[in-house]
């Protein structure tokens, strides 16, 4: 066991447990600040794989952004939400058996690749320039990166109207 | 050294909570929840595929961003919807909002 495994190992088993606190646990607050520990996790991952820029983006986007977002959604809506009552339909043992028999096939399928046990490679310097450049380099990736903002645009512009709370037309 | 097998076994055990997540759960906001960790399951493969496959092209990492950005645009439109439906219907709870089912 080297050192960089049992960080792998120790991160796995938190970003897992708090997985499934998000998906079990009756207050909806705390399933949101579980989320948060899973995201967490999955940028400690992402510094594994020598992605220093994704794991910044995770953390700033995604718990600076996202978890907020989700809170505050959990806060406006909470009134009737509670803690009474369960809070999975009646076929969630179906969904835990489709669950599990999805992650023993996907499990079953990748171990007959050969590229399964590929041993880490020597980590590229830099990554951080090469993705800088391929996001603004009309030969790489220039065109999804502005769609992508436009995308962004359109969705946060489209998400005020929908939110819009307009007393005076229709509704209640 | 960590193979790239732990990785992908880890997605996928991610990207199934993720999905019991969404099939099981009946509050909207705990189903778009479930949603985000699914994506996370595909972002850490993407990254993991570019860091392993093919680091010398940085595809996997764009791509995980593009990810980024569909995520957050997904999850205002879907909280504003939500919000949306509480307003006008008081509820959410996914399947008192049924209206479009014979």
């Amino acid at each position: 066991m080297t050192p960089l495994q049992i960080i792998f190992l120790i991160t796995a088993v938190v970003t897992l447990g708090s997985a499934l606190m998000v998906v079990t646990t009756r207050n909806l607050v705390h399933a949101a600040l579980w989320l948060i520990v899973t995201l967490f996790g999955v940028a400690v991952y992402y510094v594994l794989l020598n992605a220093g820029f994704l794991a910044v983006a995770q953390v700033v986007i995604y718990i600076g952004a996202i978890a907020i977002l989700v809170i505050f959604a959990v806060m406006m809506t909470r009134r009737l939400v509670g803690e009474s009552g369960p809070q999975v339909n009646k076929i969630w043992w179906l969904a835990a058996l489709l669950a599990v028999v999805l992650f023993a096939s996907m499990v079953a399928v990748l171990s007959t690749w050969s590229g399964f046990t590929t041993p880490a490679p020597v980590p590229v310097e830099d990554p951080l320039v090469m993705l800088g450049q391929a996001l603004v380099d009309p030969q790489g990736y220039l065109l999804p990166f502005e769609l992508a903002s436009v995308l962004l645009l359109a969705a946060l512009v489209g998400a005020i109207m929908i939110a819009w709370d307009r007393k005076d037309v229709g509704g209640e | 050294m960590i193979p790239l097998s732990w990785y992908l076994v880890f997605a996928a055990a991610l990207f199934c909570i993720g999905l019991f997540g969404v099939l099981a759960r009946k509050n909207a906001i705990a189903i778009l929840m479930g949603i985000e960790l699914m994506l996370n399951a595909v972002n850490i493969n993407l990254v993991a595929f570019w860091f392993y496959r093919a680091p010398e092209a940085i595809a996997g990492q764009a791509f995980a961003v593009m990810v980024f950005a569909v995520a957050a645009a997904e999850v205002a439109v879907g909280l504003a919807l939500i919000i949306s439906i509480y307003r006008r219907r008081n509820t959410v709870i996914a399947d008192n909002v049924d209206m479009l089912k014979f």
